[in-house]
């Protein structure tokens, strides 16, 4: 039975087992590879999408369970080519290492700043749970906050 | 192993060999090592393949400089580091410049074009990369050392000894082009910002303009390397070049590879380590739905599908038979095989000076033993491999540290020559040493091999962690003494459980003046497979030679940092101990309840100090508020990559010293997923400062030398507060939890 979503504002519809979890159908039905698979039992963030505006670990979220959601992914924040606050900010603090996780890191840190536009430090820590296994911490706290600044500058 | 290392031998004094070309309307350059000149003159020797370190620049006639570096980009950003070194030398603009993994193919490693670069004269082949290297199976690259993206060797070796004469190179041929062609001594003119100029007539060409020209030139192989003084690129913080893909999604992992008509495998691989399948029942598997074929190739057990969860579903659903291995193995039993050794079995000494009994009666000796556990890799990017296989021709896209080896591997399992091999760079969600090993390949070549078609096969969390090649955990045992303030004798028993690194990149000496001395180990291979790990080998000598430092400081009623610096007569490690004195605000007074560690290593060539601040709150949860890391690492290429290396690494050396550890019980991995192996997160994150010493030395490694010192300063640190010393790693198992 076909399930109906909005992926980053264009309506999708796909044909799959209502069981397959949402990362799954975007990486490989749907072709959007920007989202990351990292453990498969939403521990580590990698997998972050926002449905309907809620950073969420997709990677046991059932597809079925989005039918009529609005998902953005990672691929949406750009647009023509322009950086969005967050990415710019990523940039200017060079926050990549490897690089794997940054996807559900920036979706992490997109969904805090949407719901709190000039977040603490605490804020952040309470937010931002993904794991880097490089070790790029200090340098998305600092990042969160230059993007805070941009979106304010507009 | 003796018979590589004699294999080797006669590599480190060799010439090298600069060639040039028009590809594309342009220069390109390539400088190689050789035995000599008059065999490089003939195709067909097998010294034909012996590319080192490859190395490759091209200017296209638009003014674009395009370098292939043959280093995976894991993260570390050597690619942007090694565009600086040969666009200084080069006096390019830094605006011409992008970057490109070179791919491990024959056109690439073969070609005179393309046979790259580098190692000059009094350089030599770090020892560490012996086991990596891949003599057994092909004339042709028998020879090569690849590619190999590991061991801290990119900066200090391609980038020192390679792209700076290849930059410096492509001037000079740049220059007499310009030269020539408005008919003026070379020596008149000047090169800069990928410009050259006569400044007496004011006329001017780019170097686009002047590639094609300079390409009729032989490149020097003495090309005159620029003073440091003269440096612009070179020591600013160039932002990485890789950097704009990853904030899009548009960065293509090994994970993200997709081809027309690709199948996606699940892989099960045996529970017990060594295992075999034996038999697989696949009554249960699900019938249409996407699910393909089963594969069992013995070491693991395959399900392909049109999607991988859909894989893995299927997997689920098989019986598969395991039998063999070693179901007896457990922690408890490694842990007193490597006691037993470490009493009854015979030293073998690496290191002995003075009398150290003699030295030990006098004086009242402490004694410590150290142990420190296996630990996994955990990249972020579970393994996976895609790969292509069809008659006389296979296409591999994989996150390797060494594309040349994992190549010929391919071609080896698969029947094939090297140049029937493909192999696709892509870049690698982390490695850490992980990705340098060769059962990734070997497993997807087969499954590939029975599939004969493009497959992508993906190890689950579950099986990426349980089949590791982890850090070896081992023992120690330390004793020494104090006499005024000094150390008069350290003795040192360590087991060896073979790390895979070779003997002569081990460490095993004291760090400091110690008149007496006898240090030695004793073998006891590890049951578990083990391989490089971040800097493997210093982050264990590192934790029982610095824990004990601190020790011995105590016992002397000295303070830590002075009692270092009353040990060493090292400039350099003296210079490095005393800032971090001053920058870590050593001396100033901290609430109960605090401690302060200190822990410093070298490593690579790069000296790291690190001072770790704990607090302890209620139930003896650690708090790690700051730390500071003060480095040696002789010339800084770029310092905001490095200090993005050492803040990385000193959260890889907390995750490890408060958390890692791999068990194993009835032969099986315990550890299977984040939970069960946990990992620092943002809110637990301290706040650091990383300070380096300002440097004409030569640049050392910085990927790996921030992580060894990370532990044994946060466990000085948690002495400080509690009085306990953690004599065993990590620290959680200690009835601390981490806040
Ligand atoms: S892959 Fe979903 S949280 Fe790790
Ligand atoms: S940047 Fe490598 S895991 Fe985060």
């Amino acid at each position: 039975m076909a399930i109906n979503f909005l992926l980053n504002e264009q309506p999708v519809s796909v044909d799959v087992d209502p069981a397959m979890p949402l990362l799954w159908v975007v990486r490989e039905k749907l072709g959007l590879t920007g989202t990351k698979f990292g453990c498969g039992i939403a521990a580590c963030g990698a997998c972050t999408m926002h449905v309907d505006g809620t950073a969420t670990r997709t990677c046991m979220l059932p597809v079925s369970s989005v039918a009529g959601a609005q998902i953005r992914t990672i691929e949406a924040l750009a647009t023509d080519g322009a950086l969005n606050a967050v990415q710019q900010a990523w940039l200017e603090h060079q926050v990549p290492q490897c690089g794997y996780c940054q996807s559900g890191m920036i979706m992490a840190a997109e969904a805090l700043l949407n719901e709190t536009p000039d977040p603490t430090d605490a804020d952040i820590d309470a937010a931002i749970t993904n794991i880097c296994r490089c070790g790029i911490y200090d340098r998305v706290r600092a990042a969160v906050h230059r993007a805070a600044q941009l979106r304010k500058e507009g | 192993m003796a018979r590589k290392r004699t294999t080797l031998g006669k590599w480190t004094r060799r010439s090298f060999l600069a060639t040039a070309g028009i590809v594309g309307g342009g220069l390109a350059l390539g400088l190689t090592l050789s035995p000599n000149r008059l065999k490089m003159a003939d195709p067909d020797t097998a010294e034909k393949g012996e590319t080192i370190l490859n190395t490759w620049v091209k200017i296209t006639p638009d003014n674009r400089i395009t370098v292939l570096t043959p280093h995976a980009e894991m993260g570390q950003g050597a690619g942007t580091g090694l565009a600086q070194m040969l666009a200084e030398e080069m006096d390019a603009d830094w605006d011409q410049i992008q970057i490109v993994q070179a791919p491990a193919t024959d056109a690439y490693t073969n070609s005179d074009l393309g046979r790259g670069y580098i190692v000059g004269e009094g350089a030599r082949i770090p020892a560490f990369a012996y086991p990596m290297l891949d003599f057994a199976f092909f004339k042709i690259s028998e020879n090569l050392v690849g590619q190999l993206t590991g061991g801290s060797t990119a900066i200090r070796l391609t980038g020192h000894h390679g792209m700076r004469r290849a930059g410096a190179a492509a001037r000079e041929m740049l220059v007499k082009a310009a030269a020539v062609e408005w008919d003026v001594p070379a020596g008149t003119l000047v090169a800069s910002k990928g410009t050259v100029s006569d400044p007496k007539t004011g006329q001017s060409a780019s170097y686009g303009a002047l590639a094609a020209r300079a390409a009729d030139f032989t490149p020097s192989l003495k090309p005159v390397l620029k003073s440091p003084d003269a440096y612009t690129i070179v020591g600013t913080s160039r932002p990485r070049l890789d950097l704009p893909g990853k904030v899009t999604g548009a960065a293509q992992f090994g994970m993200d590879v997709t081809l027309p008509g690709m199948v996606y495998a699940a892989v099960a691989l045996p529970p017990v380590l060594g295992a075999r399948a034996t038999a697989v029942d696949q009554s249960g598997l699900p019938t249409g739905g996407g699910v393909g074929e089963v594969v069992n190739i013995g070491r693991a057990v395959a399900v392909t599908a049109d999607s991988y969860w859909t894989a893995a579903r299927a997997l689920e659903a098989l019986q598969i038979t395991w039998d063999g291995g070693q179901p007896d193995l457990s922690s408890d039993t490694i842990r007193a095989a490597q006691d037993a050794d470490l009493t009854d079995k015979e030293r073998e000494v690496m290191d002995r000076d003075g009398d150290v009994d003699a030295a030990l009666e006098r004086g009242t000796p402490i004694s410590l033993n150290f142990s420190v556990p296996y630990l996994a890799h955990a990249t972020m990017e579970p393994m996976n491999c895609t790969i292509w296989v069809r008659d006389g021709a296979c296409d591999v896209w994989v996150g390797h540290q060494n594309q040349i080896m994992a190549r010929n591997w391919a071609a080896r399992r698969l029947d094939l020559t090297p140049d029937q091999v493909t192999m696709h760079p892509v870049y690698l969600g982390g490695g850490f040493g992980r990705r340098a090993e060769m059962d990734v390949i070997s497993i997807a070549g087969a499954i590939g091999d029975k599939i004969r078609q493009p497959v992508k096969v993906i190890w689950s969390r579950e099986e990426d962690m349980a089949n590791g090649a982890y850090r070896p955990a081992i023992l120690s045992r330390m004793t020494g003494t104090v006499e005024d303030g000094k150390i008069t004798a350290i003795h040192h028993t360590y087991i060896d459980a073979d790390s895979g690194m070779p003997d002569s990149e081990r460490p095993f000496g004291l760090q400091y003046d110690i008149p007496n001395r006898n240090i030695a180990r004793i073998k006891c291979p590890s049951p578990l497979p083990v391989g490089t790990w971040r800097a493997v080998d210093f982050t264990q000598m590192g934790f029982f030679h610095e824990s004990f430092m601190d020790a011995l400081a105590a016992e002397a009623g000295a303070d830590p940092l002075a009692f270092r610096l009353d040990h060493t007569s090292d400039p350099r490690i003296r210079a490095v101990l005393e800032h971090a004195r001053e920058v870590a605000d050593w001396e100033t007074t901290l609430p109960a309840g605090h401690g302060r560690g200190i822990a410093m290593v070298k490593s690579f060539e790069t000296i790291v100090a690190q001072v770790v601040e704990v607090r302890i709150d209620a139930g003896r949860a650690v708090h790690v508020p700051r730390v500071t890391s003060v480095v040696d690492c002789g010339r800084v290429i770029n310092p905001d990559a490095a200090e993005a290396q050492i803040t990385g690494s000193v959260i890889f050396g907390l995750t490890a010293a408060l958390y890692g550890e791999i068990t194993v019980a009835n032969g099986q991995i315990q550890q299977r997923n984040f939970p069960d192996y946990d990992m620092l997160r943002l809110a637990n994150a301290p706040v650091q400062a990383v300070h380096f010493m300002e440097s004409d030395h030569p640049p050392g490694g910085l990927g790996e030398p921030g992580v060894p010192p990370v532990a044994p300063a946060l466990a000085n640190a948690l002495f400080q507060a509690t009085g306990e010393r953690i004599q065993t790693l990590p620290i959680t198992k200690h009835g601390f939890a981490v806040a």
